[in-house]
């Protein structure tokens, strides 16, 4: 096929449609580019305006000074001391490596810390301070200081840093602070996180009031170029400081019962039974959260989490124990209201026969009504009583008197433990066969629960609320924050039956119970209490739990309330693998509750017994801190 | 052109609403620049101001050669601008430094900058020497995509991607309006479009990562996103009516880079407002649209096809830079002509401007004799 030829008329008409063909495509993308200029100017105006005053204006953040937290008697336990710190402004460092050699030396700067500052400059941009050291000694500032003229970019600085006066003694309760991790800036995207210095609570009340505690963050705004060049200075923004918060703490006796726990491991919670104020929630051995503000090294973490005394567990609220007899008190009301005599006895022949097997009782002691009972833990009568009644009609009581429950306060975690009954039972079987042997609540469960074993498993808290619901009969719920004045609604138990549980419980103590040996030195004044002996594993043959390894050795536990006539103190003192709770608990409780009627006295007996243990609390952490640091410095060298 | 007693007839047949836009963007471009470097003359605003009136001058002589002395040395000097772009070549590669430019004291020259131009008469050459029969025929197309594709590629491997595509640009153009095929192009585009992945495979590594910016700035903000992020601020934040002049604190706090050169354009509209980028893409236009009007009035073939070829040079110039500033097109070193601090795309763009007044004017002088 020819094509047809090709001329100048075509030629022509080509050319002019070919043209107006160019010409529609330049018009066109004259079009786009005006609707792009309009959309950017426009419709996008108010968002980029905002960008370019963000590229502008740049915050250099001054940080709120932290919240103080103070006890009921408005002491302090946790404050801000004034420090030194070291900054590095990048823009104005001039050069690097002869400014971080002097400051190396001038510092004592670790090689880890170089590479962190050297690592942190080059991401740095402008006016961004980078850290260089923190709670610098005021020799070594000094040091800095004089060499400023040499030392361009270098920022000597009047910090804060959280104190805590009373050290370990409140290591659980208040927790720590510490700079936010990568993860935690990621969540709350606050550049105030990544200053310098600024640190957020990590554990404990710390952490669960850092709304309260942390304020608003003040600045200095200024013009920068994008090079970070200071252009001018704007009108600085004032921060606000956290604000103050008041625990129902008494900081006096909280420190007090950290040092009386002394080496073992356990824990000691009071609490005011009319309005519910928790006065004390001791936990040894604790770390010490002043080590941990300014961060703390692989080392010292790695024994603190190896410890068998579990120096990082708030055993007020996180551990749980079988209560053993301490939980008798609570039986007693159940099984009163449930209708039974306190006058009517039951023969104790050393144990309670139930079919072919024998639930034994801690001696013989013949013929026993309540209050004996509760005197001299007598394990028959509860066994008697309570398979009578059934563990159906015990559980609730021990739910009224707070037992397996969660309470509302402002803390990172509570274990809440379990108050089983044959509801529970059957669940936990269908969730769990191998665990438990079988489905049904049977009359040995009853037996086991109702001495505080079996099932039955509780934190401390708990037995420390229940005592004072006793004590005072009202519904109390444990208070951290504030001190409260108003008393706790009646819990509706009938007096008399308060008073025959109460009376048991002054017997214990003051006649010739199981803790007769740790009668209050204090004239007109008497505690009640119960104690009790839980078992950490079972008994084998002549092994009891009395000796041998410290790790299997019983739990030694002890529940008080005094004065006796007008209660208004109650709590728990619970010693981890203390053999005994007369022999390990009560004596603290003991105590304690003397330095709430008379300091001096108890502050005589505790002088007493640090100088066995070497030195006070303070001494005694101080010494294990230069411990860690000399094993981490050994450890950094090996490394090396 | 304005028709007046007192003013002499060489002035007066110059075509002055064309000068007239030109002063406007030049002025434009010289009081941004005087503002980009914090109120001061130097070192751009009066450097540029010389360099313009310089071109200019240039611009006019160059209109007054006479048509057929251009056709005659149109060869020669496309030859000419080759081999320099040879010997560059060569030399920078013996020197092993990047020296494709050639220094005239106040400017550095590339020779690849005068090739804009020459490609288009050179193409508007050939088709008006070849028969009009021919155009349609292979002879109609190989030899005008050899002296395409000759330069282009010798540009391309220097490597300068913008020059390179302004030069194809001219001269597709050129060859577009000659009445070539359509399918030619069509065909071409959808091979370019199938070829785009083998090219993006070629690319340097920093081109390839233009060209990932360019499809998402905000994914890197601080590195190579920079530019466009800053760009875009810049443009958006002056809104309806600009900051005021003297008052953007994008460029003048150094947020926006290149705001002197390749983003003068924000740099402008973040002062000045929609309003003055408006009028400055305005402007552009009707410089544009005037060049083309040059073209289709032009008596003569190569007239014709040179004055659209270099139209759309301008065109692209300007296009291409205004896309990338809003965001538009990846980052090409492609300057703003007559308002980027820079000789190079204003002596091109003058060298287009001075040979289309000339066109024009004879094409007037013509019609009137004739």
């Amino acid at each position: 096929m020819r094509k047809p030829r090709f001329t100048a008329a075509h030629q022509s008409i080509t050319f002019s449609r070919r043209m107006m063909l160019v010409g529609g495509m330049q018009a066109t993308f004259g079009g786009i580019l005006l609707a792009r200029l309009g959309y950017l100017s426009v419709a996008q105006n108010e968002h980029y305006q905002l960008l370019s005053e963000d590229n502008r204006v740049q915050l250099i953040i001054v940080p709120p000074r932290r919240g103080w937290i103070i006890d009921r008697n408005n002491k302090p336990i946790a404050i801000n001391r004034s420090d030194f710190r070291i900054d590095i402004i990048p823009e104005q460092l001039e050069r690097p490596t002869e400014t971080l050699r002097t400051l190396t030396r001038a510092l004592d700067l670790t090689p880890d810390d170089v590479d962190r500052i050297i690592k942190e400059l080059k991401a740095a941009r402008g006016y961004q301070p980078v850290q260089v050291a923190e709670n610098v000694p005021y020799e070594n500032y000094a040091a800095v200081t004089v060499r400023l003229p040499e030392l361009p970019g270098v920022q000597p600085m009047r910090g804060f840093s959280r104190y805590y006066p009373s050290g370990p003694a409140v290591g659980h309760l208040v927790g720590y602070v510490g700079a936010a991790s990568a993860k935690e800036y990621e969540e709350e995207k606050n550049p105030l996180l990544v200053t310098p210095g600024f640190k957020i609570g990590k554990e404990g009340l710390e952490k669960t009031l850092e709304p309260k505690l942390r304020g608003q963050p003040g600045g200095q705004r200024v013009e920068l170029t994008a090079r970070g060049k200071l252009v001018r200075e704007l009108e600085p923004k004032p921060d606000r400081s956290g604000e103050t918060v008041q625990l129902a703490i008494d900081a006096g006796l909280q420190e007090y019962a950290a040092r009386r726990l002394g080496e073992e491991s356990g824990s000691c919670t009071i609490i005011d039974c009319l309005t519910g104020d928790l006065l004390c929630m001791a936990s040894m051995p604790a770390y010490d959260p002043n080590s941990f503000s300014d961060g703390i090294g692989q080392t010292e973490w790695r024994m603190l989490a190896e410890d068998q005394r579990r120096p990082l567990l708030n055993k007020t609220l996180q551990a749980l124990y079988p209560p053993g007899s301490t939980i008798k008190p609570m039986g007693a009301l159940a099984i009163l209201a449930a209708g039974i005599d306190p006058d009517e006895t039951i023969h104790c022949p050393g144990g309670y026969r139930l079919g072919n097997r024998f639930f034994r009782c801690l001696g013989r002691h013949g013929s026993v009504n309540m209050r004996r009972a509760i005197a001299k833990s007598c394990n028959t009568y509860f066994y008697a009583m309570g398979h009578r009644i059934g563990y159906d009609a015990i559980a609730p009581m021990a739910k009224r008197l707070g037992l397996g429950a969660r309470f509302d306060l402002p803390v990172v975690s509570q274990s809440y433990g379990t108050v089983p009954n044959s509801e529970w039972k059957a669940r936990k079987f269908k969730a769990n066969p191998r665990l438990i042997e079988r489905p049904d609540w049977t009359a040995s469960d009853t037996l086991n629960a109702s001495i505080g074993q079996g099932y039955l498993i509780l934190n401390p808290l708990q037995l420390a609320v229940m005592s004072a619901r006793i004590a005072s009969g009202r519904n109390l719920h444990p208070q951290l924050i504030g001190r409260h004045e108003k008393p706790a609604p009646s819990l509706g138990i009938p007096q008399e039956h308060l008073d025959a549980v109460r009376g048991g419980m002054w017997e214990v103590v003051n006649g010739d119970g199981t803790a007769g040996a740790s009668r209050l030195q204090l004239p007109g004044i008497e505690m009640c209490g119960k104690t009790g002996t839980a078992q950490v594993r079972k008994i084998t043959g002549s092994q009891r739990g009395q000796s041998g390894d410290w790790k299997y050795r019983d739990h030694g536990l002890f529940v008080f309330f005094a004065p006796y006539d007008n209660p208004r103190y109650a709590g728990s003192v619970v010693i981890e693998h203390g053999l005994g709770g007369s022999r390990a608990a009560a004596p603290v409780a003991k105590d304690v509750l003397t330095y709430l009627f008379d300091r001096e006295q108890a502050l005589k007996s505790l002088a007493a017994l640090e100088e066995q243990w070497g030195g006070t609390l303070m001494e005694r952490t101080a010494r294990r801190e230069a411990q860690f640091k000399a094993m981490s410095k050994s450890a950094a060298g090996l490394g090396a | 052109m304005i028709s007046s007693a007192i003013i002499p007839q060489p002035l007066a047949r110059l075509p002055w609403r064309l000068i007239l836009l030109v002063a406007i963007i030049c002025t434009i471009g010289i009081v941004t620049l005087f503002s980009a470097a914090g109120g001061s003359w130097s070192p751009w605003a009066i450097k540029q101001a010389i360099t313009i009136l310089a071109f200019f001058a240039l611009a006019v002589a160059i209109s007054y050669i006479p048509e057929n002395f251009i056709k005659q040395v149109t060869f020669p000097t496309y030859v000419f601008i080759l081999l320099l772009l040879i010997a560059v070549e060569m030399v920078g590669f013996v020197g092993k430094g990047a020296q494709r430019w050639i220094d005239l004291g106040f400017i550095r020259l590339q020779p690849s900058e005068f090739m804009k131009p020459a490609v288009c008469l050179m193409l508007a050459r050939f088709y008006d020497l070849l028969p009009i029969a021919d155009v349609r025929r292979w002879r109609g197309l190989w030899p005008a995509a050899l002296l395409v594709l000759l330069p282009w590629g010798m540009i391309l491997v220097q490597p300068d991607l913008g020059t390179a595509t302004m030069v194809l640009v001219g001269g597709l153009t050129v060859m577009f309006v000659a009445g070539l095929p359509m399918w030619y192009f069509l065909a071409g585009a959808g091979a370019l479009a199938a070829a785009l992945p083998v090219v993006y495979a070629m690319m340097h590594e920093y081109q390839r990562k233009r060209v990932l910016i360019f499809l998402e700035p905000e994914a890197d903000p601080l590195g190579a996103g920079y530019h466009i992020s800053q760009s875009k601020i810049a443009i958006g934040s002056g809104g309806v009516w600009g900051k005021g002049y003297l008052n953007g604190s994008q460029s003048h706090l150094q947020y926006l880079p290149e705001g002197h050169t390749d983003f003068v354009f924000a740099a402008f509209v973040e002062e000045w407002g929609l309003i003055g980028g408006v009028l400055l893409i305005l402007a552009f236009a009707m410089v544009v649209r005037w060049g083309m009007r040059v073209s289709q009035k032009s008596k003569t073939r190569f007239a014709q096809l040179s004055a659209a070829g270099l139209s759309m040079t301008i065109f692209f110039y300007v296009t291409v830079n205004l896309m990338m500033v809003m965001g538009l097109a990846p980052v090409v070193g492609i300057p703003l002509p007559l308002v980027s601090f820079g000789g190079s795309a204003v002596m091109t763009v003058m060298i287009c401007l001075g040979l289309l007044m000339g066109f024009e004017r004879r094409s007037r002088t013509r019609s009137t004799l004739s």
